[in-house]
């Protein structure tokens, strides 16, 4: 039963577009881009438990280093994208080595990962060479370059790029779950010092779902300076973007595979639809967004997931 | 030492004696309720525009208009103890930080909404140009605002060591279970605790309206600057945060002189990371743990 919904939701999800205004597909384009930033969160967030505050760095990351390529280099950005993932990985294990390796848990991992990102935004912000305040705007690519250049009229590219990106880090994460990984990383969110007593090096397991999460992360920044052809310092690092990023999965259900996409499904129209209903008034949707942390957390700490489930146990039962 | 220097740090410790009582407050809610509060920022800019708007509304002078603000935001932050705090203490660490968080953005983007991005300010023409001391200029502003931060500091220790309420709030940070076990009643603590902390943030607020802009999201290098301080001084430890913030006002004060722009930040994170990973009790506390 749950198969052939799956499969319905895979089949609509592909024809829809094609039956559907610029503006709609806009819409679904960025449902599935930050359905695709919280499950690249979820991964360390949820599954290992170790909220992060601070994942713009390696968006960010993502983000300047295939346009940097780009625009200086002329590598195409689908180099960028494998670039961009290994140095965001590499940004992740050393920020998650030292965070990890001296024991730091909870509200001070957020904290020091808020930091690290902070960092690399006052870098952006002062390093000339890289635009600086200004940004980076990527030039429009000439005929026949689009596809090298991943630069598209049209937004339908976009949509089945990152749609095809989603499932993939849908796959990806399932695997996760099944696999030895995935269980260690479960054991480590419950209750870190038994796992490491029954002799579970947490901090490798830590790690390579710092690697991971970062990678995807990175991936999400390449796609989003495509997509907006410009970046700058606070589009890519700004505090901001961490939140934007861990609300999803938040809200959907963290260490979930589909809670990320659920969260996702409910806040990215939302905040669309506050913006567009209210008009002239700038700060209307973060501030819904506030207003929905705070009554998920009180009401429903496990999300729309962990609701979910309550309700089917409570109907069994 | 060059006039460059000396002036740097003659602002830095200005400045930093509003940073020590924007920790301090941080680091009184921290010590009771264990919780790093991420709206303490978004509250402090709160009073700022309650400040300004008494002041270009209400007629009121920014100096006399705390004797509002402070008991106003005493108030607000008993509600927003009880209401939004208080159901999730027993919830983990990490759901209290996204509590606090989706307060922070609800006061900030509220603000925004309503108040628009243009920054607004207060300035008073009584208050002259400046004092000399040496070859440092001291804005008179910083000045008043680093003398009624230091004076609330003090009121503040005062009444946390001789005050039989002081002294519960103290016992409580010291030891919940204990406390409790004493007759103490936790709850109440709580709240007055979170009160006292956003009515002294509130009140820094207050006092740095007339030298800097009010604007929604003035309140964000603030918060930042306030964790930074907190852990550096050991979280909940009232001498450090106050330590702590004049250390890093002269740090960064130092650091804007010879850096250029934003750049002058970048210090301050880095001693924050550094302290995070090697003395997470504190620079002043009891090594690690």
């Amino acid at each position: 039963m749950a198969r052939i919904g799956g499969l319905v939701a895979v089949a609509a999800a592909a024809l829809a577009p094609l039956f559907l205004s610029a503006y709609v597909v806009h819409l679904m384009v960025l449902v599935l881009f930050f359905a695709f930033l919280g499950v690249a969160w979820n991964v360390l967030g949820g599954y290992a438990g170790q909220f992060s505050f601070g994942h713009a760095a390696f968006f960010g990351i993502g983000a300047y280093t295939s346009t940097l390529l780009l625009v200086r280099l002329g590598v195409s950005p689908w180099a960028g994208f494998l670039a961009g993932a290994a140095l965001a990985a590499a940004f992740g294990c050393f920020a998650g080595y030292l965070s990890f390796r001296y024991g730091l848990r909870g509200p001070y991992f957020a904290l020091v990962t808020l930091a690290f990102a902070e960092m690399l935004r006052l870098v952006a912000l002062n390093w000339m060479a890289i635009g600086g305040p200004m940004g980076i705007l990527i030039p429009l690519p000439r005929v026949g370059e689009a596809f090298w250049r991943l630069q598209f009229p049209d937004k339908l590219p976009y949509y089945y790029l990152m749609l095809a990106l989603l499932g993939a880090a849908l796959g990806l994460n399932r695997l996760v779950e099944r696999a030895r990984l995935g269980h260690v990383l479960a054991a480590i969110r419950e209750n870190e010092e038994a796992a490491e007593a029954s002799g579970v090096d947490t901090l490798r397991a830590k790690l390579q779902a710092m690697a991971l999460s970062a990678s995807l992360t990175a991936l999400g920044g390449t796609f989003y300076a495509q997509y907006f052809s410009f970046i700058d310092p606070t589009l890519a690092f700004g505090p901001a973007v961490s939140v934007e990023i861990l609300l999803r999965p938040i809200v959907g259900g963290p260490g979930t595979l589909l809670g990320p996409v659920l969260g996702s499904l409910v806040l990215t129209p939302l905040s669309e639809l506050t913006r567009s209903f209210i008009r002239g008034r700038p700060g209307v949707d973060v501030m819904v967004y506030g207003a929905v942390l705070v009554v998920v957390v009180t009401f429903l700490p496990g999300g729309l997931v962990g609701a979910w489930r309550r309700i089917r146990r409570s109907a069994a039962a | 030492m060059s006039t460059l220097l000396w002036q740097a740090t003659v602002s830095g410790v200005l400045i930093g004696g509003v940073y020590a009582l924007v920790a301090l407050g941080l680091t009184l809610i921290f010590g009771v309720l264990r919780i790093i509060n991420f709206a303490h920022g978004a509250l402090m800019m709160l009073g700022m525009y309650a400040t300004f708007f008494l002041h270009v509304h209400g007629g009121l002078d920014p100096y006399l208009s705390l004797l509002v603000v402070g008991p106003l935001f005493f108030l607000v932050g008993v509600v927003l103890e009880r209401g939004v705090i208080a159901p999730n203490l027993n919830a983990p660490e990490s759901n209290q930080l996204l509590l606090t968080l989706g307060v922070a953005l609800f006061l900030e983007n509220g603000a925004l909404a309503l108040f628009g991005a243009d920054p607004r300010s207060v300035r008073l023409g009584y208050l002259g140009r400046g004092l000399l001391l040496g070859d440092a200029v001291v804005n008179v502003p910083r000045l008043i605002a680093f003398v009624g931060s230091v004076a609330l500091a003090l009121g503040l220790w005062l009444f946390l060591k001789h005050t039989d309420t002081g002294k519960a709030i103290r016992a409580a940070a010291e030891e919940r279970e204990g406390a409790q076990l004493v007759g103490i009643d936790i709850r109440r603590l709580y709240a007055l605790a979170f009160g006292l902390g956003t009515a002294v943030v509130a009140v820094a607020g207050g006092l740095v309206t007339p030298f800097l802009y009010v604007a929604p999201d003035v309140g964000d290098v603030f918060n930042i600057l306030a964790f930074v301080i907190v852990v550096l001084g050991g979280m909940g430890s009232f001498i450090g945060a106050l330590l702590g913030g004049f250390l890093v006002g002269v740090a960064e004060s130092i650091g804007a002189a010879v850096m250029p722009g934003s750049l002058k930040q970048l210090p301050i994170f880095a001693l924050f990371v550094l302290v995070l990973l090697f003395r997470p009790n504190g620079l002043f506390g009891r090594g690690r743990g």
